[in-house]
């Protein structure tokens, strides 16, 4: 009975489905990526709930940020800059492995990671010297979970090219056709480096005006 | 990210299944488990046995309101009944097994893949349903969330905090669970198809799964956005919804709608495609309107997306919004009938076998339709001011959901219960529980929409006197539809054990699912099948009468 | 076979279910009785609804319940069905008339909520203010932040927005009870009276939690809402007593938070004004006056008899009013 109902002719077989090896393995390869997009068009959305929050909110305040939580801009001006060119670092990075160069993808994610530590780094810095807590205001409230979570964010990514250079190490693992875990870290980053720039106008560049 | 790598060592390719077993052991049911069907019928029995603890909680809220007062339950007691009955039905019942099982299940059989994009990420996110379940029980030592499904700050974040606390983990893990298996469905039915089913071919349900998941990317990341923020509220000591410190108790209503309102069509989606697999089967037609059908999922999709508001026509919002999100409510009708009109017309000219799952399918028709008239009337702002939050709205909704949702999952496990587990049901058992079901629903839900309108409110424990006498009717109803369960559970557990052998394709269907054996091989199908006709063509070659189908005989 | 022309069936059974749907929609007696300018305007939008809803129940019920007779499996026959896979003009068909019937049902509830007064409700009626915020926020250690925010809720009826209302209460609700607040004349209650036929507007507010303030007669209800001002506006028609219900779950006691609201003639409400101003006016007027210095308990104990409600209860019910 089975016989009868799954189609026997290699002949047919081979037309229609082009070898199933080779079919499975490419497809699996591009999946990840495409994966990872899609969650990420979700991601952002969480974000966006975030954002939406902040303005209704900002938009009913009579003071924004109210007197004396003023936000500091030095210093997280310095911090965009950083992550916003670790975004074309990490490009540097894949660009590499597209051409067979693990030694370059390792020097630009190391490059990239140490950027985006110091990113973290500053974040923290400018957590302890505000002068401010999450519960002070509504705007602090805003400030801390937003940057927190994207923090969260920036954290998960730096794990991400640790990853990468971690497997890296091994010889073969990534090379000019097999390299969908660079990509992966890459778009990730770079997702985190566009929430960045919206958070930064909305946290800072708008409190401004 | 990795996880996924380990889809090789699992997709045997080459046609030799030497290393995977040939059938998975029982035990293999309890375990990480990365295969597609594995994985679906955990879902549907996870959920299952919440359902039963969900209905025991319906029933004790039933008979808490036989009388008037509040005199069985403790009214907090019943609060966080109320509450978790309905967390318990909408994201660990009727999500879970229509999304969850129905559609890891059969979307890989129906598009002609192996298994899924992501099979680990797929396991992850059904592991992620029981500790949910898990933390909304456990919140019942701490008095159970008590702040309805809804969960409106400022009461919830004024009353028990730490069950509140829980409640929001739960749902922000099956929130996740939800969203890791929209890539994954997202993802297969674009991706995976095998190349010779063509588009306009694509079974019905799979349009359903696909709008049911792009539904879920784009509204589930804001509730949680929501309830990470209540969340913060509670425990620490921030306002973003305590307005004496400048929040807003009204911008959680936003965040929380602009999800839960497609959580709506989350529910009722997949059903939608269940109906536009088992009716043509059961009814040997063609489906009525294929493209119509498949283009009204996705307007669905796409409207359900800005009709949120009309759950908070009496809440805070200005009169513009009011206006708009009535004529958006009204609007979404439209697509739901063309689906309803659609399944009528395919029953006519058919040869209609009253299976089971024909039953249900045709009893859920004939409910949708009174839930979604009455969804009509309670869309339209002047009116909604009468009735919403009251006995009306959970009429309807019942209508919709148990009406439509639970009829749909039972319909679908009488009509794929042989290609799962090999062996037929017992149709005299479906009919009982059928007959019973049908007359339970109605005498449960109808009388409520007289009491919304005569003026209850819902979510009480104690009521005006005056409604008493139609309480007591929802009771005997409420009793009804638990007595109905019995013979389903018997009928299920008897049938998998001693039911007849099924073969590949008892119902003679088309679609994929059933070219391959019941229940199938672990990788699906020895060698992929061919498609060569559309998967509704009933009556169109005289071969597919009767005869087991010729589904992959290539056309030459 | 003598047989009765297919056309002539269909126009008897169209004019059958016209002719049931609108002997429904006025018989259908599930609305509780009409007490306010409103109600009449939401009914008659509901009975419209109704006759609709009833002839498309009875269409596609019937189509069913007739398919599923007429086409069912004979005995032996193992054959399919018709293999008709659309019909595009069909299609198009059910498709435009429930689209313009919900267009219509949209144009007329756009309509009817106007003439309900739901379009106008930001109107700002001469300078009656939010009296309640500044009762509410007493209590409060918080700043007077609580600025007059947009009103939201059910204004002024088209007819008459230029109109001020005629009586302003401050309604505020906590849980479990309404307080009724007669700003012009100091007079709290946890009853609300209301003279016939006079245009009556509540100022909702919120003590605790959201609270939603129905009255099923009336067909209006309108959530209040913590730290958010919200406005109802009616004119009650009927002389009578009414339910006043909380619709939106505030706590554990919920379904019992009800009271009442009774429309008197003009002159009995006169009187009844007058009795309570006399009662209250020794103590109270008082108290109120100097809110600003007390804790919510304090306040609220004032408050306590005039509701019935012991003053235990009320410390449980608010811990952290302490």
């Amino acid at each position: 009975m089975q016989g009868s109902t799954i189609d026997p002719p290699e002949t047919t077989l081979d037309e229609v489905v082009p070898s199933s090896t080779e079919l499975h393995e490419e497809i699996h390869t591009d999946l990840r990526v495409w994966g990872l997009l899609t969650f990420l068009i979700s991601e952002s959305l969480m974000f966006g709930g975030f954002f939406a929050s902040y303005l209704v909110l900002r938009g009913e305040s009579a003071a924004w940020p109210p007197e004396g939580t003023e936000v500091e801009l030095l210093l997280p001006t310095l911090n965009t800059i950083v992550l916003v060119s670790s975004s074309f670092v990490i490009h540097l990075g894949d660009t590499a492995i597209k051409k067979d160069d693990v030694h370059g993808l390792r020097r630009w994610y190391i490059v990239t990671a140490l950027m985006g530590a110091v990113f973290l780094a500053g974040q923290v810095y400018e957590y302890l010297t505000l002068g401010y807590g999450l519960t002070t205001n509504i705007f602090s409230n805003c400030f801390y979970l937003m940057t927190g979570f994207h923090g969260l964010h920036v954290f998960i990514g730096l794990l991400l090219i640790l990853g990468v250079l971690w497997r890296s190490r091994r010889s073969g693992h990534y090379s000019i056709s097999k390299h969908v875990g660079v990509e992966m870290a890459e778009i990730y980053w770079h997702f985190v480096d566009i929430i960045w720039i919206v958070l930064f106008t909305l946290l800072y560049i708008l409190t401004i005006f | 990210m990795t996880q996924v790598e380990d889809f090789r060592d699992v997709t045997v390719t080459d046609g030799s299944h030497n290393s995977p077993p040939k059938a998975w052991k029982w035990y293999d049911y309890f375990t990480f488990n990365i295969d597609h069907k594995v994985i679906g019928i955990q879902y549907l029995v996870t959920a299952f046995v919440f359902y039963l603890i969900g209905g025991l909680m319906a029933v004790a809220i039933r008979v808490e309101l036989t009388t008037p007062d509040s005199d069985l339950l403790d009214p907090n007691l019943y609060n966080a009944f109320m509450t978790n009955h309905g967390t318990i039905m909408i994201f660990l019942w009727i999500v879970p097994s229509a999304i969850g099982g129905f559609g890891n299940y059969l979307i890989p059989l129906m598009v002609g893949a192996r298994d899924m994009a992501f099979p680990r990420l797929n396991a992850i996110a059904f592991w992620l349903n029981p500790p949910a379940g898990a933390l909304l029980l456990l919140s019942f030592l701490f008095g159970g969330s008590q702040s309805g499904w809804t969960a409106y700050p400022p009461l919830s974040l004024v009353t028990a905090n730490t069950a509140q606390t829980l409640w929001i983990l739960a749902i922000v893990l099956v929130g996740t669970s939800s969203i890791l298996g929209s890539v994954n469905f997202v993802i297969t039915i674009l991706k995976l198809k095998v190349p010779s089913l063509r588009w306009e071919q694509l079974p019905l349900f799979c349009w359903a799964i696909l709008a049911t998941s792009v539904l879920a990317l784009l509204s589930t990341p804001v509730l949680a956005a929501g309830l990470v923020l209540l969340l913060f509220d509670i425990n620490f000591g921030t306002s973003f919804f305590k307005p004496e410190a400048g929040g807003n108790v009204v911008l959680y209503q936003h965040l929380f709608w602009f999800y839960s309102h497609p959580a709506v069509y989350l529910m009722i989606l997949p059903i939608f495609g269940i109906m536009s697999e088992v009716i043509p089967v059961h009814a040997r037609k063609p489906i009525f309107g294929y493209k119509a059908i498949a283009y009204s999922s996705l307007t669905i999709c796409v409207v359900g997306l800005f009709v949120w508001v009309h759950h908070m026509f009496t809440s805070g919002t200005p009169p513009w919004m009011r206006m708009f999100f009535t004529i958006s409510t009204l609007i979404v009708a439209v697509p739901t009938g063309v689906k309803i009109f659609g399944w009528v017309a395919t029953l006519w000219g058919g040869k209609i076998r009253f299976t089971s799952a024909m039953l249900f399918a045709i009893g859920l028709l004939s409910m949708f339709v009174v839930g979604g008239l009455d969804g009509i009337t309670l869309g339209t702002a002047p009116f909604d001011l009468h009735v919403h939050d009251t006995y009306y709205v959970v009429g309807h909704f019942h209508y919709v959901l148990f009406g439509g949702s639970v009829f749909g999952i039972y319909s679908g496990i009488y009509h794929w219960f042989p290609k799962i587990t090999g062996r037929m049901t017992n149709e005299t058992l479906g009919r009982i529980h059928f007959a019973l079901t049908f007359v339970g629903t109605h005498l449960t839900f109808l009388p409520m929409h007289h009491l919304g309108l005569q003026g209850m409110p819902r979510r009480v424990a104690m009521y005006d006197p005056q409604f008493t006498t139609i309480n007591q009717l929802c009771t005997v109803g409420a009793f009804v539809l638990a007595a109905s369960v019995i013979p389903f559970t018997i009928n299920m557990i008897w049938s998998w054990l001693n039911g007849a052998k099924a073969g590949d394709n008892p119902w003679n269907a088309l679609t994929l699912e059933w070219t391959t054996s019941s229940p199938p091989l672990i990788e699906n199908w020895e060698v992929l099948p061919v498609v060569t006709h559309g998967p509704y063509d009933y009556g169109m070659n005289p071969q597919n009468a009767g005869v087991n189908n010729d589904q992959t005989i290539p056309v030459t | 076979m003598k047989q009765v022309p297919a056309s002539l069936l269909t126009l008897l059974a169209g004019v059958m279910i016209t002719l049931i749907s609108f002997w429904v929609s006025q018989h259908h007696g599930l609305l509780p009785e009409q007490a306010s300018a409103q109600a009449p305007l939401v009914d008659r939008f509901f009975n419209v609804m109704v006759t609709i809803a009833t002839a498309l129940f009875l269409i596609v019920q019937g189509a069913i319940v007739w398919f599923i007779i007429q086409f069912r499996q004979r005995a032996g026959d193992e054959t399919d069905g018709v293999p008709i896979e659309g019909n595009f003009s069909l299609e198009i068909l059910w498709t435009a008339i429930p689209a313009m019937i919900v267009i219509g049902l949209g144009i007329y509830s756009v309509d009817v909520y106007e003439q309900m007064g739901g379009l106008a409700p930001t109107h700002k009626h001469g300078l009656i203010a939010h009296q309640t915020a500044a009762l509410v926020a007493a209590g409060d250690t918080a700043e007077p932040t609580i600025e007059p925010s947009p009103q939201y809720g059910i204004g002024a009826p088209a007819a008459e927005s230029a109109r001020a209302a005629d009586l302003v209460v401050n309604v505020t609700g906590l849980q479990y009870a309404w307080l009724f607040n007669y700003p012009d004349s100091n007079v709290t209650t946890g009853e609300l009276h209301v003279p016939l036929g006079k245009a009556v507007q509540l100022n909702l507010s919120a003590q605790d939690v959201i609270h939603s303030f129905w009255v099923p007669q009336f067909r209006l209800k309108q959530d209040a809402l913590p730290g958010q001002a919200t406005v109802l506006r009616f004119v009650a028609t009927k002389i009578g007593t009414f339910p006043v219900v909380c619709a939106e779950l505030c706590g554990g006691y919920h379904g019992s938070m009800r009271t009442q609201l009774i429309v008197h003639s003009p002159e009995d409400y006169d009187a009844w004004l007058a009795e309570n101003q006399i009662a209250q006016s020794s103590d109270l007027q008082q108290k109120i006056a100097v809110t600003a210095e007390q804790s919510d308990a304090e306040m609220l104990a004032a408050y306590a008899r005039a509701i019935d409600i012991n003053a235990e209860t009320l410390t449980q019910l608010h811990p952290n009013s302490l």
